[in-house]
C-alpha cells in the first residue's frame, strides 16, 4: 500500500483513487472505510464509486466539482481516514449443496487436490472470504482467501449455461455465478439464495468489503430453503462483525 | 403503440445510476444527446423513456393520440408513408403507421413520445439491460407484436423544430477528444504516439457494450493485464491484442486491461453514431479543459432547450 494515495484521471466525470500496487487484505480495508466515509461526508459532486482491489472509480459531476477540488477534498479525507477504528464487514453466509448433480466437478476437484469429496467440502466452508470487488455480472463477487489446496485450474472448453447460484473454484478463486451464463469454473455445489433479484430490496446482497461463509447444507434444506426464496419469505443470514458501514 | 416490425429496438432512459459498485452496468441511451433532446421536443420533463434503435429502424402502429419526435441517425421515417423530418415533434393518432428502414446517416436513433414509454422501473430505471435481463420490456429487444404502454397525462408539444446549429451530423470521419489515463503509463511512449497519431477503424464486432476498433498496435511497457478496476463510460481499453476498445452505455463496471484514455462525455455521442468502417482519431487535453469542456456543453444543451421552449 502507498503512503499516499495517487489520483488518475478518467476521463470529465471519474477519476481513479490509487491505494497500492498489488492486492492485499490491508488496502481492501482502507478501500470499505474510504467509501464509507465518502458516504457518510457526501464529499460535493461525488455521485458514485466503484471499490476494487487497489484503488476507488470515483464517479463524479463536474458541474458541481471538478478533478482538482475532487483531489483536495479526497485527499484531505484520506488524511483523516482511521482504518483500524473501521468495524470488520459482515459475514453473508451462502447455504450451499455440494456435490452430486449440482456440483459435477466436486469429484474432479477432490482428485486433483489428493483429498476426498468430504475434505474439499470441509476446507471450502470452513472459512470466511473476503469480498475485494463485484464485477463482470451484477452481483458476482470477487473472494480473496482460498485455501490453496483446492486450487484448481479451469475447464478447458467453458460450459454454455451455468445455472444462477452455482458455486465454482477457478485457479485460487472461489465464487458464485449470480445469473445463468456461460463459464468456466469447475462447479463443486449450488446454492438456492439469490445474491441478484432486482425486483428485490437490496436487489444485491455482496458489497465490498464484507465477507461471504459457505455453509453445507443437504437436499432437504435446499428444498426448504428454494421454496421460500420461490416465495419472497427467505431471510439470507447475516452476520455483523462490527457497527454499520 | 404496436409493433409491427422490430428492426434492432430497445427501450433506454438515461440510465440505472447507484449500483456500479454491485456490478451492475448502468445501460441508458448510447447518444445521450440525440435522446435527451428527442424528450426536449416532446415537451418531457427529462429522463422519460425512448426507443433506441440500431442500424435497423422499427415500424410500428399507434394506438392513441400522441407526441413524438426522431432524433439521432436517419433511418428514413415515414408516416403513412409520407416523409417527416427528424429533431422535429409532431403528433399522430390511433391507426397511424411510422415506418423506419435501414440507417442511412449515423448509427443509433430514438423514438421519442410525450409521457415516456411506460414500462415498469427496475432498480430506479426503464432502462434495459440485455445481459442483465432486466428493463425495457422483459429485459429483452422488442418482438414483433409488442404493445407499449405510452404515458399518460401529457400532451406533448407538436411542431418543435430544432435548431439547424444544434443538429449534428455523423461524420465517417471522427475526432474522438480523450483525457489521457488512468493507465496511460502502461504504454511505451512511442505506443501514446501511436494511439493520438494513427487513425482507428470501427469493426462489426462493435454493440452497446464497446465498439472495437482496428488500427497501428499501440505498444505497451509489459502487457495489458491489470489489477482488475472499476470502468467508466468512454474508457478506451487496450487488450491483449494491442488494439482499442471503447467503452460505452452497456460496458462491464469493472475490467482488467490497460486504459490508455478516456473520451470525454460530449463526444460519446459522436462516438456512438459512428458506423461499421468509421475512422475515429484521437486528440488528447488536460483533464482541467476536459472538465470546461464538460460545463461548455452542458450550457449549450440548455441553450439547446430554451430555444426550443420559447
Amino acid at each position: 500500500m502507498y503512503s499516499e494515495p495517487r489520483f488518475l484521471p478518467a476521463g470529465d466525470q471519474a477519476l481513479v483513487m490509487e491505494l497500492g500496487d498489488t492486492f492485499e487484505e490491508a488496502c481492501s480495508m482502507a478501500i470499505r472505510s474510504l467509501v464509507a466515509s465518502i458516504r457518510a461526508e457526501q464529499v460535493p459532486g461525488v455521485t458514485e464509486t466503484i471499490p476494487s482491489y487497489r484503488s476507488i472509480l470515483v464517479l463524479y459531476d463536474p458541474m458541481v466539482s471538478g478533478f482538482d477540488v475532487l483531489v483536495q477534498a479526497l485527499s484531505s479525507l484520506f488524511s483523516r481516514l482511521d482504518v483500524h477504528a473501521a468495524p470488520k464487514g459482515d459475514v453473508l453466509v451462502v447455504p450451499v449443496l455440494y456435490g452430486g448433480e449440482v456440483g459435477p466437478d466436486l469429484p474432479f476437484v477432490a482428485e486433483h487436490a489428493g483429498m476426498s469429496e468430504e475434505q474439499v467440502v470441509a476446507v471450502h466452508a470452513s472459512r470466511d472470504y473476503l469480498i475485494y470487488m463485484l464485477g463482470f455480472t451484477p452481483g458476482f463477487t470477487y473472494l480473496g482467501g482460498m485455501d490453496e489446496r483446492i486450487a484448481t485450474p479451469r475447464l478447458e472448453r467453458p460450459r454454455e449455461r451455468i445455472p444462477a447460484g452455482a458455486v465454482g473454484i477457478a485457479g485460487k478463486q472461489t465464487g458464485i455465478y449470480p445469473i445463468d451464463s456461460p463459464g468456466g469454473w469447475r462447479l463443486i455445489g449450488l446454492t438456492p439464495m439469490r445474491l441478484y433479484d432486482p425486483h428485490r430490496d437490496p436487489p444485491i446482497l455482496p458489497s465490498v468489503g464484507g465477507y461471504i461463509r459457505f455453509r453445507r447444507i443437504d437436499g432437504n434444506e435446499f428444498g426448504a430453503i428454494a421454496a421460500q426464496v420461490e416465495r419472497g419469505e427467505y431471510q439470507p443470514e447475516v452476520i455483523r462483525q462490527g457497527g454499520a458501514t | 403503440m404496436r409493433i409491427l416490425q422490430p428492426g434492432i429496438t430497445l427501450i433506454e432512459d438515461s440510465g440505472r445510476f447507484g449500483y456500479q459498485a454491485f456490478g451492475m452496468a448502468t445501460a441508458g441511451a448510447c447518444d445521450s444527446y440525440a435522446y435527451r433532446l428527442g424528450n426536449v421536443l416532446v415537451g418531457n420533463q427529462g429522463g422519460e423513456a425512448s426507443l433506441e434503435f440500431a442500424l435497423m429502424g422499427p415500424t410500428l402502429e399507434f394506438e392513441e393520440e400522441v407526441t413524438f419526435a426522431l432524433t439521432g441517425g436517419d433511418f428514413t421515417p415515414t408516416l403513412n408513408d409520407q416523409p417527416i423530418p427528424l429533431w422535429h415533434s409532431c403528433k399522430a393518432g390511433p391507426g397511424d403507421t411510422l415506418a423506419l428502414g435501414g440507417v442511412v446517416s449515423g448509427r443509433i436513433g430514438y423514438l421519442a413520445v410525450a409521457g415516456g414509454i411506460d414500462v415498469p422501473v427496475v432498480m430506479g430505471s426503464r432502462s434495459t439491460y440485455l445481459r442483465g435481463r432486466i428493463g425495457g420490456l422483459d429485459g429483452r429487444a422488442l418482438h414483433k407484436g409488442d404493445v407499449l404502454p405510452v404515458g399518460t397525462g401529457s400532451i406533448g408539444t407538436p411542431g418543435r423544430q430544432l435548431d439547424d446549429e444544434y443538429i449534428p451530423f455523423y461524420p465517417t470521419e471522427i475526432a474522438a477528444t480523450v483525457v489521457l489515463g488512468p493507465q496511460d503509463d502502461w504504454f511505451t511512449e512511442r505506443g501514446i504516439a501511436t494511439f493520438l497519431g494513427s487513425t482507428y477503424e470501427v469493426t462489426n464486432s462493435s454493440d452497446r457494450m464497446g465498439y472495437r476498433l482496428q488500427g497501428e498496435a499501440i505498444q505497451h511497457v509489459k502487457g495489458a493485464d491489470i489489477i482488475s478496476d472499476g470502468i467508466p463510460l468512454g474508457a478506451v481499453q487496450v487488450t491483449g491484442d494491442d488494439q482499442p476498445i471503447i467503452m460505452l452505455a452497456d460496458h462491464q463496471t469493472t475490467g482488467g486491461y490497460t486504459k490508455i484514455a478516456t473520451v470525454v462525455t460530449p463526444d460519446i455521442p459522436k462516438v456512438a453514431q459512428a458506423s461499421l468502417g468509421s475512422l475515429i482519431r484521437f486528440q488528447a487535453i488536460s483533464v482541467r479543459e476536459a472538465n470546461e469542456a464538460y460545463r461548455q456543453y452542458e450550457e449549450r444543451m440548455k441553450r439547446a432547450a430554451w430555444h426550443l421552449e420559447d
